[in-house]
C-alpha cells in the first residue's frame, strides 16, 4: 500500500472506532452526559485524563519547542506534569467528595453566591474556547500535512467526528473514546521514539538513551552542546532566561494545569474518593510516559537536523544530496532554504534566514508550480531572505535554513528511515491527541451552558430530559463556534494560550483551594480575590502582548506567560484580607467544608 | 451522618501533614533542583546528564509520578486507619 493509502486507512479506521465506542456507550441521562454516571474505573479515568490533557500541542509541538529552546523549555515539561501533583493532593479527592457536575457548581455552592457561579462560568468559557480553537486548528493541520487536504476541509471533518461522538455520547462516550485515543497516541509517539533512540545510541529507552555515550566517546548532551555553541546558539542544557522568570513561568503553568476545568471535571467521573486519588496517579504515569521521552526526541532531532544540513565536515551539504524528507517538508512549507553565500550547500546556524513577521519564509508561488523553483536544483524560491550578515567570531556561516519546530515530531520517522506504517501512525496519533482534547473541552462548555447557566441560574424548573437536550444543543453550537475559531484563528494564538493558563492559575486555583482548606473563607473574599486575580492577569498580558508593552518594563522581570502566578498570589492575599473584614460563612456552608474533607459517603452527594 | 468530629479533625490533621511533606519534595525537585540551584547541580554528572538539567527535564517527572502514587497508597491506609473509607 502507498503511504497515502496507509494513512487514510489508519485515520479513517481510528475514526470508525471512536464513533462506534461512542454509540455503544451513549449517554441517556444528564448524570451520564456530565460525569459518565460516576462509574468509571480509576485506570480508565487515568487514561482518559491523559488523553484529555495531552493535546495537539503536546503531541506535535512540544518536542520541537524543547529541541530549539533546550533547558529554557523545561518550564513546560515541569509545569505540565507537576500540576498533577497539585491536582492529586489538593483538588481531586475533595472535589470528588463534593460530588457535583462542574467547577462553577463548586464555586457557586461553596461560596453560596450566584455571582461567584457566573464569574466562574465566564472563566470556564474563555479558557475552553481559547483552547478548543487550537485543537480544531490542529486537526486541520494534521489533515493538510498528511493527506494533502485543505486545512479548512480538515477542520470540517474533525468537527463532524467530534460532533457525532461528543453530542451523542456525552461524558460517558468521550471517556471510552479517550481511552482508545490514549492508546493510539502513546503507541504513535513511542514507537518512533524507541526506534530513533536505538538507532542513535543503541539504548532501548529514550529516557536512558539521552544520557548515552555516542560513538565519538562523548555523551549525547555534551555532543549537542558542542554542536550548537559552535554554530552560535546558546548551550542546549543551560538556560538564557532569568531564574525569576523561569520560576514564575513554571509556576503559572503548574498551577494553571491544576485549575483547568476540562481536567478537573474528569475526577467527578470515578465512583469513590479513593479512586480520584488513584486515577490522578494513573493519569500522571500515563502522561509521564510521553513527557519523559520528549527531551530525548528533541535532542536527537536537533543533532540529526544539524548533521544532515551541515554535513560531516560542517561545511554544509549540497542541496541535491539532501534527503527526501527535507524536500518533502519544503513542499509542505515547513522548511525553507535561501543560499546566502551562493555555494549551493545548505547551512544551519544561529540567526534568522528570513525577514519579516516571525521570520517565516514567504515562498514565490505554490509548491506544484515548476516556474517557482530553481531551474537547476529544483529548490523553492523564497522572496524574503534576510541580509545574511553574521559575526564570524561567533559562528562559521550565516543561517540559511528555516525549520518549523513541528518538524521534530512529524518528520521523525522519515529521518530515522522507519517504515511507512509508522509515518501513517503518527498522523492517527496526532489526530487522536487533537480530537480527545477538543471533545473534553466541548463537554465542559456544553455543561456550563445547560447546567450552570440554564438549570442553576435561569430556569431551575426544567426537567432532566430538557436539560439533557439543552446540553446536546449547547455542544452542537460549541462545535460550530470552535470550528469557526479554528478556521479564523485569532492573530496571536500563543499569547491567547498564555492568557488561558494565566486565568486558570489566577482565578480557579485559589478559589477552589481556599474553598477546601480554609473554612473561614466567605463569598466576599472569594469573589474579590477572583476578580483581582483575573483583572490583574488580563491587564498585564494584554498590555505586554497586544498593546506593545516593552520587556524592559516587565514587573520584576516576569514575562506575561509567568504573570498568572503573581495574579494567584494577589488573589490569595486579597481574599484573605477581605474575608477577615466580613462575616464568616453560614453554618451549613462550614458543614459542607467539614464534610468534603472526609471520604465516606461520597455517593450521597448527588443521588 | 457526619463521622465523629474528633476523628475527623485528627484525620484531617494527619492528611495535612502528609500533604505538606509531599509538597515539600515536589517543590524541592522542580523549583529547587530544576530552577534555583540548577547551575550548582550542573557541576555534577549523573549517567551522562548534567544533574540540574536532568532534574528539570527527567528527574522531576519521575519524582512527581512517585509522589502521586505514594499519596494514593498512603491515604488509602489512612482512610482505613481512621475508618473513614467507603
Amino acid at each position: 500500500m502507498s503511504l497515502e493509502a496507509l494513512t487514510y486507512t489508519f485515520v479513517v479506521g481510528s475514526f470508525v472506532i471512536y464513533i462506534a465506542i461512542a454509540f455503544w456507550s451513549r449517554a441517556s441521562s444528564t448524570q451520564e452526559f456530565y460525569v459518565a454516571g460516576g462509574g468509571v474505573t480509576p485506570l480508565a479515568n487515568g487514561m482518559a485524563t491523559a488523553a484529555d490533557w495531552m493535546s495537539a500541542a503536546s503531541f506535535i509541538s512540544l518536542a520541537g519547542i524543547v529541541s530549539f529552546a533546550g533547558y529554557d523549555a523545561s518550564g513546560y515539561i515541569m509545569g505540565w506534569t507537576g500540576g498533577y501533583v497539585l491536582l492529586a493532593l489538593l483538588l481531586a479527592p475533595y472535589l470528588r467528595k463534593f460530588g457535583k457536575f462542574t467547577i462553577p457548581d463548586f464555586v457557586g455552592d461553596r461560596y453560596y453566591s450566584g455571582v461567584a457561579r457566573v464569574v466562574a462560568v465566564i472563566c470556564v468559557m474563555f479558557i475552553s474556547f481559547t483552547y478548543i480553537s487550537g485543537q480544531m486548528r490542529g486537526t486541520g493541520i494534521v489533515f493538510s500535512r498528511f493527506l494533502q487536504v485543505e486545512i479548512d476541509t480538515g477542520i470540517m471533518i474533525g468537527m463532524a467526528v467530534v460532533f457525532v461522538y461528543a453530542v451523542l455520547g456525552g461524558m460517558k462516550g468521550i471517556t471510552y473514546t479517550q481511552v482508545a485515543q490514549y492508546c493510539v497516541m502513546i503507541f504513535a509517539f513511542t514507537v518512533p521514539a524507541l526506534f530513533l533512540t536505538f538507532s542513535m545510541t543503541g539504548h532501548l529507552l529514550p529516557q536512558t538513551g539521552l544520557g548515552a555515550t555516542l560513538n565519538n566517546g562523548m555523551s549525547v548532551l555534551d555532543h549537542l552542546d558542542g554542536l550548537v555553541t559552535e554554530l552560535g546558539f546558546s548551550s542546549f542544557t543551560e538556560g538564557s532566561k532569568s531564574k525569576v522568570d523561569m520560576f514564575f513561568i513554571t509556576a503559572a503553568l503548574m498551577f494553571g494545569t491544576a485549575g483547568l476545568p476540562h481536567v478537573i471535571v474528569r475526577f467527578f467521573t470515578v465512583p469513590r474518593v479513593r479512586d480520584a486519588r488513584i486515577s490522578a496517579a494513573w493519569a500522571l504515569v500515563f502522561i509521564a510516559i510521553l513527557y519523559s521521552s520528549i527531551p530525548a526526541v528533541a535532542a536527537f532531532g536537533r543533532i540529526n537536523l544539524i548533521e544532515t544540513v551541515n554535513g560531516a565536515d560542517n561545511l554544509g551539504t549540497p542541496y541535491e544530496e539532501m534527503p527526501q524528507w527535507f524536500k518533502k517538508w519544503e513542499n509542505a512549507g515547513l522548511i525553507a532554504w535561501y543560499d546566502h553565500n551562493a555555494d549551493g550547500r545548505t547551512q544551519y546556524a544561529a540567526g534568522d534566514a528570513f525577514t519579516g513577521r516571525q521570520h517565516k519564509p514567504i515562498y514565490w508561488g505554490a509548491a506544484e508550480d515548476k516556474v517557482a523553483r530553481n531551474f537547476y536544483s529544483n529548490q523553492r524560491h523564497v522572496v524574503n531572505p534576510s541580509s545574511g550578515e553574521f559575526d564570524p567570531k561567533v559562528q562559521p556561516f550565516a543561517n540559511e535554513i528555516y525549520v518549523d519546530s513541528d518538524i521534530m515530531v512529524l518528520a521523525n520517522p522519515e529521518i530515522a528511515e522507519l517504515p511507512d506504517w509508522v509515518i501513517a501512525l503518527i498522523a492517527a496519533g496526532a489526530m487522536a491527541a487533537a480530537l480527545s482534547t477538543a471533545a473534553g473541552l466541548l463537554l465542559v462548555i456544553a455543561t456550563s451552558v445547560s447546567h450552570d447557566l440554564l438549570k442553576k441560574t435561569i430556569r431551575p424548573q426544567i426537567t432532566d430530559r430538557q436539560e439533557l437536550l439543552a446540553a446536546r444543543l449547547a455542544a452542537m453550537v460549541a462545535v460550530l463556534v470552535a470550528g469557526y475559531l479554528g478556521m479564523h484563528p485569532p492573530d496571536y494564538v500563543a499569547a491567547v494560550v498564555a492568557l488561558a493558563f494565566g486565568l486558570a492559575c489566577a482565578s480557579f486555583f485559589p478559589a477552589i483551594i481556599m474553598g477546601i482548606f480554609y473554612q473561614r473563607m466567605n463569598k466576599y473574599g472569594a469573589i474579590s480575590g477572583m476578580l483581582v486575580g483575573l483583572i490583574s492577569t488580563i491587564s498585564y498580558i494584554v498590555y505586554f502582548k497586544f498593546l506593545g508593552g516593552e520587556p524592559e518594563h516587565w514587573l520584576m522581570g516576569i514575562s506575561p506567560e509567568g504573570f498568572g502566578a503573581l495574579g494567584m498570589v494577589l488573589n490569595f492575599i486579597v481574599a484573605y484580607l477581605v474575608a477577615h473584614l466580613t462575616p464568616e460563612p453560614p453554618k451549613h456552608i462550614q458543614q459542607i467544608v467539614q464534610n468534603i474533607r472526609v471520604p465516606r459517603n461520597s455517593g450521597s452527594a448527588y443521588y | 451522618m457526619n463521622p465523629d468530629t474528633d476523628t475527623a479533625t485528627q484525620y484531617w490533621r494527619r492528611n495535612l501533614q502528609i500533604i505538606f511533606s509531599y509538597l515539600a519534595v515536589w517543590f524541592l525537585v522542580s523549583f529547587g533542583c530544576g530552577i534555583v540551584f540548577v547551575d550548582e547541580l550542573n557541576q555534577f554528572n549523573l549517567f551522562g546528564f548534567k544533574l540540574g538539567y536532568w532534574f528539570a527535564n527527567q528527574g522531576s517527572i519521575f519524582v512527581f509520578s512517585a509522589l502521586t502514587i505514594a499519596y494514593a497508597v498512603r491515604m488509602s491506609h489512612l482512610d482505613n486507619e481512621f475508618d473513614v473509607h467507603e
